[in-house]
C-alpha cells in the first residue's frame, strides 16, 4: 500500500479524523498559547478567588484568583510537551533493544528482556513515583519517570517484530548477497518496525499525559505556579465541594487530550495493521 | 583432473531436534543432510528432487556457505569455503547467488525496485551510484521489465514479474553459478513457462551454472542436464537427464516418477503407489532408509546402508539392488 | 443422462465488494454435476474457482461477498435463495468440502477423533459409541494405518497425507451426494498425492457420490476427471469431457496452458508461455477477457463472445475457437 492510499484511509476512517482534530486544536491552543490567554495564568487576584463561569473568566477562576482558562491554555503547551518527550524518552532506547533483542536472539535476548520483564514487573505509577522521588520533584524529571517507564513496552513491541521479519526472506536475502548485520537492521529490519511502534507511540502520548497528571496530582510533577493540568486537578481537589469548576475544566481538558490521542491512535492502527488492510 | 565448479565431501547436517518435553537438549537430532558428495560442473543444470523432507533445501544453503555444516566441506574452485574467512566468505557471495521460492517475501516492501536490484552493488562497493542506476537498468531489461519500473514498490508487481526482479537482483555481481531454490513453485503454470525460458536464457547468455532444486519433476526434467534424488538426507540416484527418466533404477526414484500426473487421460499409468508417510529425519529406518517402503526389499537392506555407486558411467544408485 | 443432474449450477454470478470497487469474481458460471462423475474446474490462481465452491456451499465471506444471480439446483432445491438455517442442514452433510490446507481446516485442539464424532454426530443421529465406531470405520476406509490409535491424535501430530485422510473421512462421514474438493492434494508430496487420488477416485466408485475437483494442476485432472471446465478469470472459457478437451482443445487460452507445461519426456527447448499476465478483475477487456494475450483475437473480440458448440458435449465461449 502506497504512502497515499494509506493517507487517504486515514482521512476515512472516522476515529482517526476526529482523533486528528481534537489533537490538532489542541496543538494549535499550545503553541498559539500565550496570545490566547485573556488574562496572565500566574497573576493571583485574591479578590476574585473561586468565581464561577462567568463572561469575564469563562472557565472561572481558582482559590488564588487566577483565570482558569488562561490557566488551561497554558498548560495545554505543558502536556503536549510531556507526552513527545516521554514518548521519545521511551521510544529511542526501548527500540534499540528490541532490535538487538530480537535480532541477536540467545543470551543478549535474555539479558535484555529479563531486565526489561523487572521494569515491568513494577506498576507504572509506583515507578515513576519512586524515580521522581529520588530525583527532585519538577517537570523535567516527570518526563523521565515516565519515560524510562514505558521503555520496556517499546522493546517488546519492537523485539516481536523482528523476530517475524526475521523470517522473512528479504531479510535474509541481504545477508545471502554479504550484507553485514549493520545494513540488515538499519536498512530492512527497523523500517518494517516502524507501523506498529507509530501506532504505540501515539496511544503512549495519552498515557504519558496521565501518567505526569497523576504524578502532578501527586505533587511530584511540575511544581506550583506552572499550569500543569494534574496540578491543578490537585489544587482543584479540596474545593469539590463548593467550586468544582476549578477541578473539573482541567480534568475535561486531560479527557480531551487523552482521548484525542486514543483515537487518532486507533485509527492508525486500522490503517496500518495488515491484517485489516483487504486487496 | 577435477574440473568441477563445485564440490560436496561428505556432507553432514545434523539440528537439535526441539522434541517437546524437557527444557533444552533432549539429546535427539534432525538428520537434515546426512552424508552427501556430490559435483556440479561448470556450464551445467544440475537438477536436484525430493519431497518435502528430503533435505534439499538445506543441502542448497550449505552448498553455498549459508550455513556451515555439521561434518563434510564445500569446495568451489577447488578451494575450501570452511577455510574462508569473512572478507572471503563476501567476496564469494559474488560469485554464488540465490534465487528464491517465495516471490512475496524475498523483497523488501519498503523498499522501490530499483534499489532493491542494485543493493548487492552498494554491498561490494561497485560503482558510483550513477553507474550503478545504469547497471539497474540494464538488469531490468535484461530479465524483461522496463528501466523505468525502478521506482515502483514490489506490491505494484504480479508474482511472476517480482520473481524477475529477484533474478535481476541475482545477477546483479555477475555470479558463476545460482541456486535456485524452487524458483517457480509459487507461481501459476502460464508463468511458469515464461521464468523458466528466462532462466535457461540468462544461463545462456552469461555462461551460468544453476543448482535447480525443485520437487516438481516435469520442470526439473525440462531444464536439467543431470537429475539427483534426494531421500531422507541422503542422495540415492544422479544420473543425466535423459537415461534418468527413460530408467530410472532406485525404487524411491521409480515410484517418484511414476506418481507424478501426467497430462494425458490415456497414458498408460505405470503406477506405484508408496506405502505409508515419509518418515521422520530424528528417527530414520536402519540400513537403508527407503526399505520399509520399498517394494523390492531384501533383508539385507535393513541392515546395511546403501553407498552412493556409480554402477554404469555416469549413473550412480545407492542400492543393494545394484 | 437418464437421471437429471445431481447439482445444476445455472447462470451463477458472484460479488466482492472491495475498497476499490465491485469485483465479479464469478460471472454467469453454469455447470452440472451428475452422481458418480468427477467434474473438474480448472484455472490458474484468480480465475474464480474456489470462489465458485464456496458460493454453492454458501460459504462466501460477508458482508463483502454475495451471490447476486443465479441458481444453484440441488435435489430440486436452489440453494442460492435457501435460508441459512436450512443450508445449514445440507452443508457437511449433503454437500460437503474438503480444502488445501488441511491444518487450517482442522482444529488443532480437538483431537482427530472427537472432531469426526461431530460431524457425524451433528447430522446423523447417533449416540457417542455408535458415532465412535462409525468414525473409526471411517478412517480405517480412507486408509490410515492404526485408526482406533489415531483417534486420540491432534490434527498437528499427523503428517499432512493423513491429515488430509482426516479431512476425507470428516467429509464421507455423512455420505454426501457432492463432494467438493478444493486442491485437495497440491500441498501434498507428489508420491503421497498419489496415494490421496487414488483413494478419492476409489471411495468415489464405493459410494456414489459427484466430485467437484478443483485444481490448477492438468495432470490431475487427466487423472481422476470424467469431464473438465477451464475457468478464466470468472468465466467458464471451455467445457468438454476429459479427452477431448486434451485432445481437442478449442478455447486458445486452454491451448495456450497446454503448450506452456513442461512435459515427461517432452521435447526440449523454449516453452511456449501465453504472454502477458492475468488483468486484474478490476480492470477488464470490454468483450472477452482473454483477448489481450490471445493469438486470435481481432476487434470483434470487444463483444461478449457467445457460449458455443463445438462438438458432442463440448463447449467454448469464444469468437474463434480452434478447429477441430
Amino acid at each position: 500500500m502506497s504512502r497515499w492510499e494509506a493517507l487517504h484511509d486515514l482521512m476515512r476512517n472516522w476515529s482517526a479524523a476526529a482523533g486528528m482534530a481534537i489533537i490538532a486544536a489542541i496543538l494549535v491552543v499550545a503553541l498559539a498559547g500565550p496570545l490566547l490567554t485573556p488574562h496572565d495564568p500566574l497573576m493571583p487576584a485574591p479578590l476574585q478567588r473561586l468565581q464561577g463561569p462567568s463572561s469575564a473568566h469563562p472557565f472561572g477562576t481558582d482559590s488564588l484568583g487566577r483565570d482558569i482558562l488562561s490557566r488551561v491554555i497554558g498548560g495545554a503547551r505543558i502536556s503536549i510537551l510531556i507526552g513527545v518527550i516521554s514518548v521519545t524518552i521511551s521510544l529511542l532506547p526501548g527500540t534499540l533493544l528490541g532490535l538487538l533483542a530480537g535480532y541477536f536472539g540467545r543470551w543478549i535476548d535474555s539479558l535484555i528482556m529479563r531486565c526489561m520483564d523487572m521494569l515491568l514487573a513494577f506498576p507504572a505509577i509506583l515507578l515513576a513515583i519512586f524515580i521522581t522521588a529520588v530525583l527532585e520533584p519538577n517537570l523535567t524529571n516527570t518526563m523521565i519517570a515516565v519515560g524510562i517507564v514505558y521503555i520496556p513496552h517499546y522493546a517488546r513491541i519492537v523485539r516481536a517484530s523482528v523476530l517475524s521479519l526475521k523470517q522473512q526472506l528479504f531479510v535474509q536475502a541481504v545477508g545471502h548477497l554479504g550484507g553485514g548485520h549493520v545494513r540488515i537492521l538499519l536498512r530492512h529490519v527497523l523500517p518494517n518496525c516502524i507501523p506498529p511502534i507509530i501506532v504505540y507511540a501515539t496511544l503512549g502520548m495519552g498515557t504519558a499525559v496521565l501518567q505526569a497528571a497523576a504524578l502532578g496530582f501527586l505533587g511530584l510533577g511540575a511544581q506550583p505556579p506552572s499550569p500543569e493540568w494534574g496540578a491543578m486537578l490537585s489544587e482543584g481537589r479540596q474545593y469539590i465541594q463548593i467550586a468544582p469548576h476549578v477541578a473539573a475544566f482541567p480534568g475535561a481538558a486531560i479527557l480531551l487530550l487523552v482521548l484525542g490521542f486514543n483515537l487518532f491512535g486507533d485509527g492508525l492502527r486500522d490503517v496500518l495493521d495488515p491484517s485489516l488492510r483487504s486487496q | 583432473m577435477d574440473r568441477s565448479l563445485l564440490r560436496a565431501e561428505d556432507l553432514v547436517m545434523h539440528y537439535p531436534a526441539k522434541t517437546g518435553g524437557r527444557l533444552g537438549r533432549s539429546g535427539k537430532v534432525v538428520k537434515a543432510v546426512d552424508g552427501v558428495n556430490l559435483a556440479v560442473q561448470p556450464g551445467e543444470v544440475f537438477g536436484l528432487v525430493g519431497e518435502s523432507g528430503c533435505g534439499k533445501s538445506t543441502l542448497g544453503r550449505l552448498l553455498l556457505r549459508l550455513e556451515a555444516p555439521t561434518a563434510g566441506r564445500v569446495l568451489f574452485d577447488g578451494q575450501d569455503l570452511s577455510g574462508f574467512d569473512r572478507g572471503r566468505l563476501k567476496r564469494f557471495r559474488r560469485q554464488a547467488q540465490i534465487i528464491y521460492q517465495d516471490p512475496y517475501s524475498a523483497l523488501n516492501p519498503r523498499q522501490r525496485v530499483g534499489r532493491i536490484i542494485g543493493e548487492p552493488l552498494e554491498i561490494h562497493g561497485i560503482g558510483t551510484p550513477a553507474q550503478r542506476q545504469e547497471r539497474v537498468a540494464e538488469l531490468l531489461q535484461v530479465v524483461g521489465l522496463r528501466p523505468g519500473q525502478a521506482v515502483r514498490y514490489p506490491h505494484e508487481f504480479s508474482g511472476g514479474q517480482r520473481q524477475r526482479i529477484v533474478i535481476a537482483r541475482a545477477l546483479a555481481l555477475n555470479p558463476r553459478l545460482i541456486l535456485a531454490d524452487e524458483p517457480v513453485s509459487a507461481l501459476d503454470v502460464s508463468i511458469q513457462a515464461q521464468v523458466i525460458n528466462l532462466l535457461e536464457e540468462l544461463k545462456a547468455r552469461f555462461g551460468l551454472t544453476y543448482i535447480f532444486i525443485s520437487h516438481d519433476l516435469s520442470v526439473v526434467e525440462h531444464i536439467s542436464d543431470r537429475i539427483a534424488v534426494m531421500y531422507l538426507g541422503r542422495l540415492v540416484e544422479l544420473a543425466e537427464r535423459e537415461v534418468f527418466y527413460q530408467r530410472p533404477l532406485h525404487p524411491y526414484a521409480q515410484a517418484l516418477l511414476s506418481a507424478a500426473p501426467i497430462p494425458d487421460p490415456d497414458a498408460p499409468r505405470r503406477r506405484q503407489i508408496l506405502k505409508g508417510d515419509v518418515p521422520s529425519p530424528i528417527n530414520p529406518p536402519a540400513g537403508c532408509t527407503f526399505h520399509p517402503r520399498c517394494p523390492h526389499q531384501m533383508p539385507v537392506c535393513a541392515e546395511e546402508r546403501p553407498v552412493l555407486r556409480e554402477v554404469a558411467p555416469g549413473r550412480w544408485v545407492a542400492c543393494h539392488l545394484y | 443422462m437418464s437421471t437429471g443432474p445431481v447439482l445444476d449450477i445455472r447462470e451463477l454470478t458472484t460479488r466482492f465488494d472491495t475498497r476499490r470497487g465491485p469485483v465479479t469474481a464469478v460471472d454467469r458460471f453454469s455447470l452440472n454435476l451428475a452422481a458418480g462423475e468427477t467434474m473438474g474446474l480448472v484455472g490458474e490462481s484468480g480465475c474464480g474457482k474456489s470462489v465458485t465452491a464456496l458460493s454453492v456451499m454458501r460459504l462466501l465471506p460477508r458482508p463483502a461477498g454475495r451471490i447476486v444471480g443465479g441458481q444453484i439446483f440441488f435435489k430440486g432445491k436452489d440453494l442460492a435463495a435457501l435460508p441459512e438455517s436450512q443450508m445449514r442442514r445440507i452443508r457437511g452433510n449433503e454437500i460437503s468440502m474438503i480444502f488445501q490446507e488441511p491444518l487450517t481446516s482442522l482444529n488443532p485442539v480437538y483431537t482427530v477423533g472427537f472432531q469426526i464424532v461431530e460431524a457425524v454426530r451433528r447430522h446423523r443421529r447417533m449416540d457417542r459409541r455408535a458415532a465412535r465406531e462409525e468414525a473409526v470405520r471411517m478412517l480405517s476406509l480412507v486408509g490410515m494405518p492404526e485408526p482406533a490409535a489415531r483417534m486420540e491424535d491432534y490434527p498437528h501430530q499427523l503428517s499432512g497425507g493423513m491429515q488430509q485422510r482426516v479431512m476425507i473421512a470428516m467429509a464421507l462421514s455423512c455420505r454426501p451426494a457432492v463432494m467438493i474438493a478444493d486442491e485437495p492434494t497440491t500441498a501434498l508430496d507428489v508420491t503421497i498425492q498419489a496415494q490421496i487420488l487414488d483413494l478419492m477416485n476409489r471411495l468415489k466408485a464405493e459410494i456414489g457420490m459427484a466430485v467437484m475437483l478443483i485444481t490448477h494442476d492438468l495432470g490431475v485432472v487427466a487423472e481422476t476427471c470424467q469431464r473438465v471446465a477451464v475457468m478464466y478469470t470468472g468465466r467458464i472459457v471451455e467445457a468438454a469431457d476429459v479427452r477431448t478437451l486434451f485432445r481437442r482443445p478449442a478455447h486458445p487460452y486452454t491451448v495456450g496452458l497446454f503448450q506452456s507445461l513442461p512435459q515427461i519426456g517432452g521435447r526440449r527447448g523454449r516453452l511456449r508461455p501465453i504472454p502477458g499476465a492475468v488483468p486484474s478483475l478490476l480492470r477488464l477487456p470490454p468483450g472477452c477477457a482473454f483477448q489481450e494475450r490471445c493469438f486470435r483475437s481481432d476487434a470483434q473480440c470487444r463483444q461478449d463472445p457467445p457460449w458455443t458448440s463445438v462438438g458432442a458435449e463440448h463447449w467454448v465461449r469464444c469468437w474463434h475457437p480452434m478447429e477441430a
